[in-house]
């Protein structure tokens, strides 16, 4: 997924866009990510500055939320299902497979920048489990195979 | 009449393979020069048989699946050939088995219709309760919701016409309809489906609750997890607000009533109504102190109905047949149907709409056709992560809030998660508090740092470090969970930890590793 570099004046057009909305640091902070691919310490002042709150507040929000990064992830997000259903089906030993030929634990990216893998509670896809989640693709009824393909896909 | 064939645009179906199947069927069809008119519905919720293949004939619909993209050009001949003999033929859908036993009410739609389609919805019955409701003073429609006996279907089972009455008759210059959609118990996906497959049901449904007391606003927290119920919803929106189904003066009655959507971002506390309150309102996602009840100071501090996407969805058919209609299917308190989801190691996984009162070995054994890789099963998790594991000897408990109660479980959200032979409930046990520390939100201390506490007491246990007194400090700290803590998530993680204890005892005894190198 290619992300934009960080622009102070994109940023503040994107806060502005959202600012008028109930609750507006939810969507606001979505739309930053989506955009430049984490949130950027540089963001918080100013969302900090149009939404009235201080800058301590700001960086509670985005801690508090697993979705928002601090650091740009890799070109691909792996994300793998964790919970129970997906447990019941041979989840725990893909993510172990999945860890393993990436040489990486949750929520790392690779050295080169290719991929970061992350675990998720529940794509609700719990009927044909194990889920994951490529770039926002969801795949279900995993297995190795399957989970090798996704990871030389990823590794491009 | 061209060939029109039905391939379902659910998140379940595209996960395996949906849309490559409907994309060949389509590069089939050019091939043969023949045209063919590929509809994109929900999913019936025969996941098993994903992707589903339906072939319109003037006897009915026709099954196939699960298909490939292999299957694509022996489908298509099958199809051409008045919905003839493949190997994936399964016969009219409406006989295939798992669908026919159900009892649909508020999926009567879903996997039948295009759900972006609002001429489609209405040739169903969409519409008919607002329609119904329209017709009612405010009052009427809320006596309609408490005799129906609906429930909350998200998981506390509060009774949905009493909170309905408490938002209505609280005075405010502003009032809200909040429509819980962050469906994060692993093993449901009833909310996802609706969403999906059927999303003017839910509008429909959220617009009554707005008309019956007097909420003109109303917003839909979906987690975002789920990207394809969040396009699908925004979607049905737009073509409601175009035919002013919702927006100023709804169906050219004098109220008034809007949707708006807000994204969640991967917190599962939020799924609790005070915690998804603070995240609408912009906040980090903590729980509140009740009281005050959401019902007197909700959303922003003003009165807010805050209701799971199936009780909204349930409205429209309440307000179409009527209270008593609803009311007749169930047991004891629990009234009308609830979508039960089939999921983890079984075979025949899905949704199964049905009323209350089926016994766990039914649904399991039965409807489910047991686990998917063949073994015994060995225990069910009922209710999603904070719900109790159940063994086998438990499995006369009839579904239903009360009886789920009485044996330290609970029925939640309506999540059977099945497990074979091979699952450690001391492994399981572990996880329900390990993810209890990753997703507290922080605000009580049992929670918080109990729940951290509780994973290395387990770790204790398996490495046979005192197991006996860690074992009786692990029920110690449950109870200060249950009890210390303001909401389910530190209040019920007790459940499926301690009842892998007591009903899995043998998984936490000294490991077999361990005793051999003794």
């Amino acid at each position: 997924m290619q992300r934009a570099p960080w622009n102070r004046d994109r940023a503040q057009a994107i806060i502005d866009e959202h600012k008028h909305l109930d609750g507006a640091a939810l969507p606001m902070l979505h739309a930053l990510q989506h955009e430049f691919g984490h949130i950027a310490e540089e963001a918080l002042p100013l969302i900090a500055h149009t939404l009235n709150l201080t800058r301590a507040e700001v960086h509670g929000i985005v801690t508090f939320y697993h979705d928002f990064r601090r650091e740009p992830a890799g070109r691909h997000v792996l994300k793998l299902c964790r919970a129970e259903a997906c447990q019941s089906r041979g989840g725990e030993a893909l993510a172990a497979h999945a860890k393993a030929r990436l040489k990486l634990d949750w929520h790392d990216t690779d050295a080169i920048g290719s991929v970061t893998l992350e675990p998720v509670f529940c794509l609700g896809l719990c009927a044909c489990a194990p889920a994951a989640m490529l770039d926002g693709r969801v795949i279900g009824r995993l297995d190795r195979a399957r989970l090798d393909n996704l990871l030389d896909e990823a590794g491009r | 009449m061209s060939l029109r064939l039905y391939v379902p645009r659910d998140a379940g179906a595209l996960a395996v393979g949906a849309d490559e199947v409907a994309t060949a069927l389509s590069v089939a069809a050019q091939r043969r020069n023949v045209a063919v008119e590929i509809v994109r519905n929900g999913s019936h919720g025969l996941f098993w048989l994903e992707p589903l293949v339906e072939v319109v004939t003037p006897g009915g619909r026709i099954a196939y699946g699960p298909a490939t993209v292999a299957d694509a050009d022996s489908l298509l001949e099958a199809a051409l050939n008045n919905a003839g003999p493949h190997a994936l033929r399964l016969g009219p859908t409406a006989e295939i088995p798992f669908l026919k036993r159900q009892t649909r009410l508020t999926f009567a739609r879903c996997g039948l219709t295009d759900p972006l389609s609002l001429a489609d919805y209405r040739a169903h019955g969409g519409y008919k309760g607002l329609e119904k409701a329209l017709a009612k003073t405010q009052a009427a429609i809320i006596e309609d919701v408490t005799q129906s006996g609906l429930r909350g279907r998200g998981g506390a089972g509060f009774p949905t016409g009493i909170k309905w009455k408490t938002v209505a008759d609280a005075a405010a210059p502003q009032k809200y309809i909040v429509c819980n959609a962050d469906e994060g118990d692993s093993g449901t996906f009833a909310d996802r489906m609706i969403m999906e497959g059927d999303p003017f049901v839910l509008i429909e449904g959220m617009t009554i609750a707005g008309i019956a007391v007097g909420a003109t606003k109303g917003f839909i927290y979906i987690r975002s997890e789920y990207p394809h119920a969040v396009a699908t919803i925004l979607a049905a929106i737009g073509i409601a607000r175009r035919e002013h189904l919702l927006g100023t003066g709804v169906a050219g009655s004098a109220y008034d009533f809007d949707i708006e959507i807000r994204v969640g971002a991967g917190a599962y506390v939020c799924g609790e109504e005070t915690a998804l309150l603070d995240s609408l309102e912009g906040k980090r996602g903590m729980v509140r102190a009740k009281p005050p009840l959401p019902a007197h100071h909700g959303l922003f501090a003003r009165p807010t109905v805050v209701n799971n996407v199936i009780s909204l969805a349930s409205v429209p058919t309440i307000l179409s047949h009527g209270a008593d209609a609803y009311r007749e299917f169930g047991m004891g308190r629990s009234r009308g149907t609830m979508p039960i989801q089939l999921a983890g190691n079984v075979k025949y996984g899905g949704l199964f709409e049905t009323a209350f009162g089926p016994t766990l070995g039914e649904l399991v054994d039965e409807i489910g056709g047991g686990t998917a890789s063949g073994r015994p099963v060995r225990a069910v998790q009922v209710g999603g992560p904070l719900g109790a594991y159940f063994p086998r000897a438990l499995f006369d408990t009839p579904f239903d809030y009360e009886a789920f109660a009485a044996r330290d479980g609970l029925i939640g959200h309506g999540g059977i998660v099945v497990f074979d032979d091979t699952v450690d409930m001391a492994k399981q046990a572990r996880f329900a508090m390990e993810f209890c520390a990753i997703e507290s939100c922080g605000k009580c201390t049992p929670c918080r740092i109990g729940s951290t506490r509780g994973t290395e007491v387990i770790d204790k246990i398996l490495r046979d470090e005192a197991r006996d007194a860690n074992l009786a400090l692990l029920t110690d700290l449950c109870a200060t969970l249950k009890f210390g803590s303001l909401c389910a998530l530190g209040g019920f993680t007790p459940y499926p930890v301690m009842s892998a204890v007591n009903h899995f005892p043998e998984d936490f005894g000294p490991r077999p590793s361990l005793a051999a190198a003794e």
